[in-house]
C-alpha cells in the first residue's frame, strides 16, 4: 500500500487550489486522484469567461483560469493520477482507487481532501412528464458536447432553468448556429446572475419566461416539442396557461447536487439543505481529517471562491497533519454552533472551535428568498454584535460575513452564533 | 420451401422465452422485431416482479402459468446468470373491515396452490418491514414472490436462443399476413418471408396480429402503467414487495426493491388508445406519489430519480390467450399477457414449445446449450481477481458511468456479444451505464464514443435507441 | 428625444434603466442606484461590446477542439460574423494559451487566441 500525507479526491478547481496550499503550507507527499483525462473539473468545459476577477484581478475563461492552478501543481511537483476513478475511502482514510494502468490499488493517507464536486439535476428528479426519447440533456452534458466533441446536441432547443449554467448554454447553442427558441425558470427570478440574462439571452432576443415549467414532452424517438405552462406561487402548472414549442433539444439546468456518494460511504455526516458534508470552521468533517471543499460541500456560483475556500482546506489540512497527526497537538474542542435562521438557508461552517480558528474566519451563506434592503444580522447567543446593510441578497449569490477570533474571544461563555435576514 | 420453420413476432420477454425453448429442438426459427433491440415494449416498463400466484381466477391460463413461471423462474435466472431473488411479498390490508378480502385471496392463492401463504397480524408485519404504514392490520405474506432484472431476463432469453441457432430480424415490421394453403406469409418492411408456424407474442398489438387471419376477433388495450423509480440509497427501504388490497381509495400501487437494488413505486392503470403511448403524465405520477404513502411511510422521494411508464396488454377477457387459434391452423397466439407476464415467461415458452413440439414432431437437438453466461461484473469478483481482470484487459480498469460503477470493459461486452448493444439503451439495459442517479450526465458522451468506435460508426450516426433517435444533429456552426 | 429601457448588470440589483436619447446623444440616465449604472448605460447605448468565446476544429491531437475567445471585446454587433469566421478553421496541435489561431477576426483587428493547451496526438504521457 502507498503512503501519502494528503490525498485530495478530485482535480477540479477545489482539488487544484487545495493541493497547491498544502504544499505551500509544507507538505511533501501529496496526491490528486482525477477521474477524467485531465485536470482542470468541469471548468474545461466553461469556455466562456468571467472567471478570476476575485482571485487574478482579470477575467479568464474556464480553461484559462483552471491553467493557472494546473502550472501551480506541475510548479511544486504535486502527483496526480489521471483516469482514475476512486472506489472508496474507508474511515481509517485508506482509499481505493482503479484505472486502467495500475489496476486496484490502495492508499493509507493521513488527511484526505474531499474535492468531488457536484453532479446535475437529472430530469427525473423533476418528474416531468411526457415521452423519453433523445435530445433531453442535462445543461452541462450538452456543454460537454458543443465544448469539448464538438457535436450540436441539436437545433432548436427549449431550455428550463435559468441558473448560469443554462443561460450560459443559451448563448452557446446560438453561436454555434442552434436556435434556442425560449428559457423558462420555475421560479419567480432567475438563479443567474444579470450580466448573463442580458448578455446571453437578451442580446439574442431569447425570451424569458418566470414561474414557468415544462408540462409535457412530445416526440418518441426524438423530442419533437415541448409544452409550457405557467405556475402558481406553489410552483403548480396553471390549467388552460399552456403553450406548445416545437423544438428537438430541451436543455435541463435545474441545480446541481454535490457528489457525496464516497463521503457518505466512509460515515461522513450530511447536511441535508446543502447536500454536502457537515463541516468545523477548518472546513473538517465529523471524521478527523478530512476536510471538504468546493462544490462537494456547497454549491457555489464563482469558482473564486471555490479557489479560496479550497486554499483554506488545504491550509488546513497541512496543519493537522504537521499538528495533530503528528504531534499529537490537541487543543480543546470547545464547539460554538452557527445557526442559519429566519431567511438564512444554510452556513458553512456549521460550528467553530476558537481553539483552532484563524484570525478571521469567512461564514458563507446562502438566503432562501429575495430580500431587498435588508440587514445581514450577526447574534452571540442572544447580543446583536452586527448588522450590515444590503441593498439585495438572493438565493442565486452566495453570501459571507466575516468573523473574529478576537471577537469570539470576548464572548468565552458563548454557546451559539445565528445568522438571521433582518427589515433594514 | 418456407424461410422459417417457425416465425415469432415480438421480441419481448414472452417472444424471447418462446424462440429460447424451441432451441432445443432441430427447427429454424426466426424472431421479428420491429425496433432496433430485443425488450423494448412492454417486457423493458414493468415492475421487475416475480409473482407468486394468489391473483389470477383459480383454474385460468394466468394462474397456471403464473405458478408454473414462478416455479421455472430459479434454475432459469441460474441457467442464464441474471439477478432473480425470492424477497417475498406482502399484500397489506389496511382497513379491518377488508379482512375478509384478505382472507379470500389467501384461500384463492391455496386454491391456486401457492407454497407458504400465511396471514400476518399487525405486529408480525411491522416486524417484518418496520417503514409499512402504521394503519395496516394485516397482511398476507407469499415467501414465493420474488424480483428479477427484466432487461436482462429479457436479453438473455434471447442471447441463447441465438447462440442455440435462432434468427433475429430486428428492425423487421411485420406489416400484413397472408394464410397460405399451409402456414403464413408474413409482409414486412424488410420483404416477405414465409413461415410455416406462426407465434404472435406482439404485445400490445396481439390482436391486430390475431385479428389479420382469424375471424373471432380479440380486443386488446393498451393499459398505462406509470412508475417512479428511487436512487439506490432508498433502494432499503423496503425488503419485501409490498402490495395493498384494494380498498375504497381504488387498486393502490406496489413498493418493492428492484433486482439490482433500487426501489420502485408504481404503477397506475391507465387505459389509453395509442399504442405506442408510452408518455408519463403528471397526473399518472401524481397518482403515484399520492399513492405510495398509503403503503409505505417515510419514502425518501427527493430520492426519485427517475419516472416512466409501460403499457400491459390487457385483453378484454382479463386472461392470457395461449393456444393455436381455431381457425387459423399454425397460428400460436400469446396474447394478452399482461402481469403476471413476466412471472410467467418460462412457462409461456415451455407450453408453446411443447405444443409446437407435439404439432411438428420436433426432435431434440443434441448440441443444445442451457447455460448463458451474463456480461463479467468486475465488481462482484473479490479484489484479487478483479486485479488480475485488469491487467489482463486494462478496459476493466476504465470507470465510464460513475453512478452504477460500470467499466468500459463491460460496454465491449455488451456490444460484442451475440445481439450485442447498438444503442445508448441498449448498452443501459444490458449493463445499467447510464441508469443511475445522474442518469447519463456524465457518461453519454463516452458511451457514444465506445459505441461509434465498436461499431465503427461517427458519433453523430449513435442513436438512442435506433431509428430517428440519434443524440447529436451536427458539428458546431455547421449551419452559420 | 427617444426612451430606451435596459437592465443594469453591474450588480444583483438590476437597476431598470431609463435612458433618453437626442439621435446617438445621451441626454439623460435614470433609474441607476450607483454610478456604475449610468456609465454602464452610457457605454451600452453608445458602443456595447462584447468578448466572444468559441470553439475551433483541431488537428492533430487527441483533443477535438480547443476552446478560443476574442482577444479583447469588439463591437456587439460584429458577433455573428465573428463566430461565422471561425466556422471552417482548423488549428494545429500543439497550441497553447494565448496563441493567436485567426488574425483581426470579421475586420474587427481583434485576434482569436486560443484559451487551452492542447498537446498533439503522441505527446501524451501519463502522470508521473
Amino acid at each position: 500500500m502507498k503512503n501519502y500525507d494528503i490525498v485530495i479526491i478530485g482535480g477540479g478547481p477545489a482539488g487544484l487550489a487545495a493541493a497547491v496550499s498544502a504544499r505551500e503550507n509544507g507538505i511533501d507527499r501529496i496526491i490528486i486522484l482525477e477521474r477524467d483525462k485531465e485536470l482542470g473539473g468541469i471548468l474545461n468545459q466553461c469556455i466562456h469567461n468571467g472567471f478570476g476577477l476575485h482571485t487574478f484581478k482579470e477575467e479568464l475563461t474556464g480553461p484559462e483560469y483552471a491553467a493557472r492552478f494546473i502550472e501551480q501543481v506541475v510548479a511544486h511537483d504535486i502527483e496526480y493520477n489521471l483516469n482514475t476513478m476512486v472506489m472508496d475511502i474507508s474511515r481509517e482514510k485508506i482509499v481505493t482507487a482503479m484505472n486502467r494502468e495500475e489496476g486496484l490499488f490502495k492508499i493509507q493517507a493521513k488527511a484526505v481532501i474531499l474535492a468531488m464536486g457536484c453532479r446535475e439535476r437529472p430530469r427525473g428528479a423533476l418528474n416531468i412528464p411526457g415521452y423519453r426519447p433523445a435530445g433531453i440533456f442535462s445543461a452541462g452534458t450538452a456543454q460537454r458536447l458543443v465544448n469539448m466533441e464538438g457535436y450540436l446536441p441539436g437545433r432548436e432547443v427549449v431550455i428550463l432553468g435559468s441558473g448560469d449554467i443554462g443561460l450560459i448554454m443559451a448563448r452557446r447553442m446560438t453561436l454555434e448556429g442552434a436556435k434556442v427558441k425560449v428559457v423558462a425558470e420555475l421560479m419567480p427570478y432567475s438563479g443567474g446572475l444579470k450580466r448573463n440574462i442580458v448578455q446571453c439571452l437578451d442580446d439574442y432576443g431569447i425570451p424569458l419566461k418566470l414561474s414557468h415549467t415544462v408540462v409535457d414532452i412530445k416526440g418518441k424517438e426524438r423530442v419533437e416539442g415541448v409544452t409550457l405552462a405557467k405556475v402558481d406561487d406553489k410552483g403548480k402548472p396553471i390549467p388552460g396557461t399552456e403553450k406548445y414549442y416545437s423544438c428537438d433539444t430541451l436543455l435541463l439546468s435545474v441545480g446541481l447536487i454535490p457528489e457525496n456518494e464516497l463521503s457518505g460511504g466512509m460515515g461522513v455526516e450530511l447536511n441535508p439543505v446543502t447536500s454536502g458534508p457537515r463541516v468545523n470552521e477548518s472546513l473538517e468533517t465529523n471524521i478527523e481529517g478530512v476536510f471538504a471543499c468546493g462544490n462537494v460541500l456547497h454549491v457555489h456560483d464563482l469558482v473564486d471562491f471555490v479557489s479560496e475556500e479550497a486554499m483554506t482546506a488545504g491550509k488546513n489540512a497541512a496543519s493537522y497533519v504537521q499538528g495533530r497527526c503528528e504531534q499529537g497537538m490537541i487543543l480543546s474542542r470547545e464547539e460554538i454552533c452557527i445557526k442559519a435562521e429566519s431567511g438564512v438557508r444554510y452556513t458553512v461552517p456549521e460550528t467553530i472551535c476558537p481553539a483552532y480558528m484563524d484570525d478571521k474566519l469567512k461564514v458563507r451563506f446562502r438566503v432562501g428568498g429575495v430580500y431587498k434592503n435588508c440587514c445581514v444580522c450577526v447574534y452571540f447567543d442572544d447580543e446583536n454584535v452586527s448588522s450590515r446593510k444590503k441593498a439585495v441578497v438572493a438565493p442565486g449569490e452566495m453570501e459571507e460575513i466575516i468573523l473574529t477570533k478576537a471577537q469570539i474571544l470576548e464572548h468565552p461563555d458563548m454557546k451559539t452564533i445565528t445568522l438571521k435576514i433582518e427589515e433594514a | 420451401m418456407y424461410d422459417y420453420d417457425v416465425a415469432i413476432i415480438g421480441g419481448g420477454v414472452s417472444g424471447c422465452a418462446v424462440a429460447r425453448e424451441l432451441s432445443r429442438y432441430k427447427v429454424n426459427v426466426c424472431v421479428f422485431e420491429k425496433e432496433e433491440d430485443v425488450c423494448c415494449g412492454t417486457s423493458k416498463a414493468n415492475s421487475g416482479i416475480v409473482h407468486a400466484g394468489y391473483d389470477a381466477a383459480e383454474g385460468s391460463m394466468k394462474a397456471k402459468m403464473n405458478l408454473r413461471g414462478n416455479e421455472l423462474m430459479e434454475t432459469l435466472a441460474e441457467d442464464l446468470d441474471i439477478p432473480f431473488r425470492r424477497n417475498g411479498s406482502l399484500v397489506l390490508c389496511l382497513n379491518e373491515e377488508d379482512m375478509p378480502r384478505l382472507e379470500e385471496l389467501y384461500n384463492r392463492g391455496i386454491a391456486n396452490r401457492v407454497k407458504g401463504l400465511q396471514i400476518l397480524d399487525r405486529e408480525e408485519v411491522l416486524k417484518k418491514e418496520p417503514n409499512v404504514s402504521e394503519e395496516v392490520c394485516a397482511a398476507l405474506y407469499a415467501p414465493t414472490g420474488g424480483i428479477v432484472c427484466p432487461f436482462e431476463l429479457n436479453m438473455a432469453l434471447a442471447e441463447n436462443a441465438n447462440v442455440n441457432g435462432v434468427e433475429f430480424r430486428f428492425q423487421t415490421e411485420v406489416q400484413d399476413i397472408r394464410k397460405l394453403e399451409e402456414g403464413y406469409e408474413l409482409i414486412t418492411n424488410h420483404g416477405i418471408f414465409t413461415a410455416r408456424y406462426v407465434v404472435n407474442a406482439a404485445g400490445v398489438y396481439a390482436d391486430r396480429f390475431h385479428n389479420m387471419v382469424s375471424e373471432r376477433k380479440i380486443h386488446i388495450t393498451a393499459r398505462r402503467g406509470d412508475y417512479c423509480l428511487l436512487d439506490k440509497s432508498a433502494g432499503n427501504h423496503v425488503n419485501s414487495t409490498i402490495f395493498t388490497l384494494p380498498g375504497k381509495f381504488g387498486k393502490g400501487v406496489l413498493v418493492a426493491p428492484t433486482a439490482h437494488g433500487n426501489l420502485i413505486l408504481g404503477p397506475t392503470a391507465i387505459d389509453i388508445e395509442d399504442k405506442e403511448g408510452t408518455n408519463t403524465t403528471r397526473e399518472g405520477i401524481d397518482q403515484v406519489l399520492g399513492k405510495v404513502g398509503m403503503s409505505v411511510k417515510n419514502l425518501p422521494m427527493r430520492q426519485v430519480i427517475t419516472s416512466f411508464a409501460g403499457l400491459r396488454a390487457h385483453e378484454d377477457q382479463d386472461e392470457f390467450i395461449i393456444e393455436e387459434v381455431e381457425d387459423a391452423r399454425g397460428f400460436i397466439d400469446c396474447a394478452g399477457i399482461e402481469s403476471p407476464g413476466l412471472t410467467s415467461c418460462p412457462a409461456v415458452g415451455e407450453w408453446i414449445a411443447d405444443l409446437l413440439k407435439e404439432r411438428m414432431g420436433l426432435e431434440e437437438k443434441v448440441d443444445f446449450v442451457a447455460e448463458r453466461k451474463g456480461i463479467l461484473k468486475p465488481e462482484d469478483l473479490p479484489e484479487e481477481e478483479r486485479a488480475a481482470l485488469i491487467r489482463e484487459n486494462p478496459a476493466y480498469g476504465n470507470i465510464i458511468c460513475r453512478c452504477e460503477m460500470i467499466t468500459e470493459g463491460e460496454i465491449v461486452d455488451a456490444i460484442r456479444r451475440p445481439l450485442g448493444a447498438r444503442s445508448l439503451d441498449g448498452v443501459k439495459r444490458r449493463t445499467r451505464a447510464g441508469m443511475g442517479r445522474c442518469q447519463a450526465g456524465f457518461c453519454l458522451p463516452r458511451t457514444m464514443e465506445i459505441l461509434a468506435r465498436e461499431w465503427n460508426i461517427d458519433i453523430s450516426e449513435v442513436t438512442k435507441c435506433g431509428g430517428n433517435s440519434r443524440i447529436v444533429t451536427g458539428v458546431n456552426k455547421d449551419t452559420l | 428625444m427617444e426612451e430606451k429601457n435596459l437592465i443594469c448588470i453591474n450588480c444583483p440589483l438590476g437597476c431598470a434603466l431609463t435612458v433618453m436619447m437626442q439621435g446617438d446623444e445621451i441626454i439623460s440616465v435614470e433609474g441607476n442606484t450607483c454610478k456604475r449604472g449610468d456609465a454602464y448605460a452610457r457605454k451600452e447605448l453608445t458602443n456595447p461590446t462584447r468578448i466572444v468565446t468559441s470553439t475551433v476544429r483541431v488537428r492533430g491531437s487527441r483533443e477535438s477542439m480547443v476552446s478560443v475567445k476574442t482577444k479583447e471585446d469588439i463591437p456587439k454587433e460584429k458577433v455573428l460574423d465573428c463566430v461565422r469566421a471561425l466556422k471552417d478553421v482548423i488549428a494545429d496541435a500543439p497550441i497553447r494559451i494565448g496563441d493567436i489561431i485567426v488574425e483581426n477576426v470579421a475586420g474587427t483587428s481583434v485576434d482569436i487566441v486560443a484559451t487551452k493547451c492542447v498537446k498533439k496526438s503522441d505527446d501524451y504521457i501519463q502522470s508521473p
